[in-house]
């Protein structure tokens, strides 16, 4: 691919402020064939290893779930972008985010998978020294280790960095003593390797260590009983008087609540993968289901009720796949100039997708809706059969339920979103004032009556920056009315989200066809520009709902009756027979018998 | 031992079949290519299988045009050596067998393997007409096989029960059901596909000797109507009036 032409990509938040041209953002069409054959390689290893056991893996058999890390491992599936000669792959970010994707149906196996190749190997990769990743990450990566990670204790959750347990230094000064106790750990029951957070004396940050089973001092709980992904390992882990030498300390003391901070902001796009991937398998097991049922003797398939709601499913999912992509583009470039400005691979990963921490947590909360969406909807399509514990699509149902729980609540992510946004417009990173002042002004001008564009991308592009006023229009007032007191205003935080993580997403889907429209012509993408054009008025109506509702939230008297009128022009869309729009999107998945996009 | 392995490309099993020009070939718009499950789970995967465990080398050979190449480095990255990919769009097995059959000839092979059949076309004749041109053994429908020396033995699913039959080297082989089980290609085999080489040799220039006429696809199923067992009556009726069968 030619760099010259190439902007210079957004960074994190800029979506907000600034535009981005088609031809500059990474698209799923374009994975090269190599990648194309990994994920083969994860789709087939999910199709013939773990999808005839899953009754076996729901019931936990012994051993089972260990002996299929095994097997990832020895396919390479553990090692994806760890560097070869630590044992991996070398593969880039990307490709470890598109073989994510194929395990994302993976069911218990995708989470057991997730933890121990995120949140379980990373923060040894990226924060261990030479000595560590030496002594750990080949054998995580082959799977003869299994990892966890250890941070969540029973009165942390969300407010990570309270943690109570306690690390001191022995008096010898070679160990620490570890005590305490952590919660809802993943892999706990087989894993070999615990990354576990903890305050030393009275440290006010969290400190991290690696420990490792064979340590004294260190105990399980049973298994969970939980409401899905009954086939991962979650147990409590107790830590009484563990002796662990001081050379296990990761990275620096009080160091610790970084390290969770960052591996999150991996763990959160990752997420967006995954359950992109487990989106798509959905769709196939209810669009097969739709064809093969039938009722008054026609296939369920053939009923609009079924037709429209096969069309969301597959339309917000092709929306994901293009934001998270887009993402992880942007990521991947950034770690490449960073890379290429001297900074070691592993730190500039971190730096890189520290970057776009905002982007990250509006993916996984955009990312995990819409899995549950689609799951709750395939159930639905199921009927009766739905709601036996016989069918699969049961099973997701459950099993969706966790991602927008976990990697930080949807709720946490979403004020984070807001957040860091407002903190990079602090730190002089984001110009958001500036833009939100234009807005501002723009709402006591007239409004711009020219010609709408021929052409249709242009036209959407319009609308995609209308929405971008609209954000800027609520964010700049919230900040301004509400001031400090904004961080307390949690309903309005979340409307705020609401609206950017929308916006990112229209923009996402409208640059990927618009760009699918250069490659194959408009002729051949006539699927793709009607989940375009039904995206964006569900974005319209999204952003417009919850861009009203924050601004009734804070707004007044005149004021707040202008912002209403520039809440509807700003999210002003044409009409179009959208019940049309989405017969074509489920006549293409009715088509093909699966999500074929 | 050097061995051959026969390899083509097929269309993925959900693939919807349709046709174009005037219903004379097939119509490969949208449809998503793989292996020939024959070729890949049970030629390619024993050939693997008996380097590995006697030495030698697998060569995989193709007969096509460049659109082969994904299926042809997913071999690769299964496990073969090497490729040759005879440039030429054949369209009868005669002339991918006289291909190969002239390619085969040249690399000395002790050993040919191919897939039962395509799954596709069905045609189930390369492998034969390949062990004439080769004027070696063919042993068709294999669901087992070893080699031993200079010999290959070989069992064979037949009506009721099993042939075990042995061969010297070279002989060509047709792979059946059993004979090996499907691999997943691994992350590094995919990743040193990249360096293997897949050598794009000029065709002979064999000359077809068959020309399709034309395909058809099966007529649609008709809807199915279900009358009640306790009641022949209405079988008949309709059997009579409607279908005008009886």
């Amino acid at each position: 691919m030619s760099t010259e032409t190439k902007e210079k990509a957004l960074m994190g938040g800029e979506f907000l402020i600034r535009d981005v041209r088609a031809k500059d953002v990474f698209i799923p069409e374009e994975w090269n064939e190599e990648q194309v054959m990994m994920k083969q390689t994860c789709l087939d290893f999910v199709n013939q290893e773990i999808v005839p056991l899953l009754e076996r893996i729901e019931k936990q058999e012994e051993g089972l779930m260990p002996s299929l890390l095994e097997k990832a491992g020895e396919l390479g599936m553990l090692g994806i972008s760890i560097p070869e000669e630590l044992g991996g792959m070398g593969m880039d970010f990307k490709t470890s985010m598109l073989c994510t994707e194929a395990l994302g149906e993976a069911h218990s196996f995708s989470v057991a998978y997730g933890a121990h190749t995120g949140i379980g190997t990373l923060p040894i990769l990226y924060y261990g020294n030479e000595e560590q990743k030496a002594k750990y990450i080949p054998k995580l990566a082959s799977g003869e280790w299994k990892a966890c990670y250890c941070l969540t204790e029973p009165s942390s959750g969300s407010d990570a960095n309270s943690g109570k347990t306690k690390a001191t230094l022995s008096e010898d000064g070679k160990h620490y003593i570890i005590n305490g106790q952590k919660m809802w750990i993943t892999n706990a029951g087989f894993a070999d390797v615990f990354t576990v957070f903890a305050k030393i004396d009275d440290d006010e940050n969290l400190s991290a260590f690696i420990l490792t089973k064979e340590m004294e001092g260190i105990t399980l709980n049973a298994e969970e009983k939980k409401m899905g992904i009954k086939g991962s390992s979650t147990r409590q882990v107790f830590f009484n008087n563990v002796k662990v030498p001081v050379e296990n300390l990761l990275y620096e003391r009080g160091k610790g609540f970084k390290i969770a901070v960052n591996i999150l902001n991996i763990g959160r796009i990752k997420l967006a993968g995954g359950v992109m991937g487990g989106s798509k398998g959905v769709i196939t097991y209810a669009v097969t289901y739709a064809n093969e049922r039938e009722q008054f003797g026609r296939p369920i398939s053939k009923y609009g009720a079924i037709r429209n709601k096969l069309a969301q499913m597959a339309i917000k999912t092709y929306v994901v796949e293009s934001a998270t992509y887009r993402a992880t583009q942007n990521i991947e470039d950034e770690i490449n100039h960073l890379v290429e400005g001297g900074m070691d691979k592993g730190a500039a990963t971190l730096k890189g997708i520290a970057s776009y921490a905002p982007e990250c947590a509006m993916l996984k909360v955009f990312g995990s809706e819409v899995l549950d969406y689609v799951a709750d909807e395939a159930v639905q399509i199921y009927g009766g059969m739905g709601y036996s514990a016989e069918t699969r699509v049961e099973m997701s149902y459950r099993d969706s339920r966790i991602n927008r729980i976990f990697e930080g609540t949807n709720e946490i992510n979403r004020m984070l979103t807001v957040d860091m946004l407002l903190k990079k417009a602090m730190k002089g990173e984001l110009d958001l004032m500036g833009p939100a002042m234009k807005v501002a002004n723009e709402l006591m001008g007239i409004p711009d009556f020219s010609a709408p564009s021929d052409n249709e991308f242009e036209r959407m592009r319009e609308v995609i920056g209308r929405f971008k006023k609209a954000v800027l229009m609520v964010a700049g007032a919230a900040a301004q009315k509400l001031a400090m007191s904004l961080a307390k205003e949690q309903e309005v935080l979340m409307n705020i989200a609401d609206m950017a993580i929308q916006l990112y997403a229209a923009e996402s889907v409208v640059l990927r066809v618009e760009k699918l429209a250069e490659m194959k012509g408009l002729d051949a993408i006539k699927v793709e520009l009607e989940i375009m054009r039904s995206f964006m008025f569900e974005a319209s109506e999204t952003i417009n709902k919850s861009g009203r509702e924050a601004l009734m939230s804070f707004g007044e008297g005149d004021e707040l009756r202008m912002m209403m009128l520039g809440m509807k022009r700003f999210t002003k869309m044409e009409p179009f027979n959208i019940k049309e729009s989405r017969r074509v999107v489920a006549q293409a998945i009715i088509d093909a018998n699966k999500y074929c996009f | 031992m050097k061995i051959l392995v026969c390899i083509s490309k097929a269309p993925d099993t959900t693939s919807k079949i349709a046709f174009k020009d005037n219903n004379t070939a097939f119509d490969e718009n949208g449809v998503q290519f793989i292996v020939n499950p024959y070729d890949e789970w049970y030629a390619l995967v024993r050939a693997i299988e008996l380097k590995e465990a006697q030495g030698g080398s697998v060569t995989t050979i193709t007969v096509g045009g460049a659109d082969n190449d994904p299926i042809i480095r997913k071999a690769l990255a299964i496990g073969a050596d090497d490729a040759i990919r005879v440039d030429m769009e054949a369209t009868d097995a005669f002339q991918v067998a006289s291909e190969i059959a002239a390619k085969a000839k040249e690399g000395g092979f002790d050993l040919v393997l191919c897939g039962k059949e395509t799954i596709n076309n069905n045609g189930a004749v390369v492998g034969g007409m390949l062990a004439e041109l080769l004027d070696a053994p063919y042993i068709p429908l294999a669901t087992k096989l070893d080699v031993s020396g200079t010999t290959a033995e070989i069992t064979r699913d037949i009506a009721g029960g099993e042939e075990v039959l042995t061969a010297q080297l070279p002989v060509v082989i047709s792979a059946a059901k059993g004979m090996a089980e499907q691999r997943i290609p691994n992350m590094r085999g995919i990743m040193a596909a990249r360096s293997k080489a897949l050598n794009v040799a000029a065709p002979a220039g064999t000359e077809a000797s068959t020309e399709v006429k034309s395909y058809s696809l099966p007529p649609a199923k008709g809807d199915c109507t279900y009358i009640d067992a306790e009641n022949p009556a209405e079988l008949i009726k309709k059997l009579h009036e409607e279908a005008k069968v009886i």
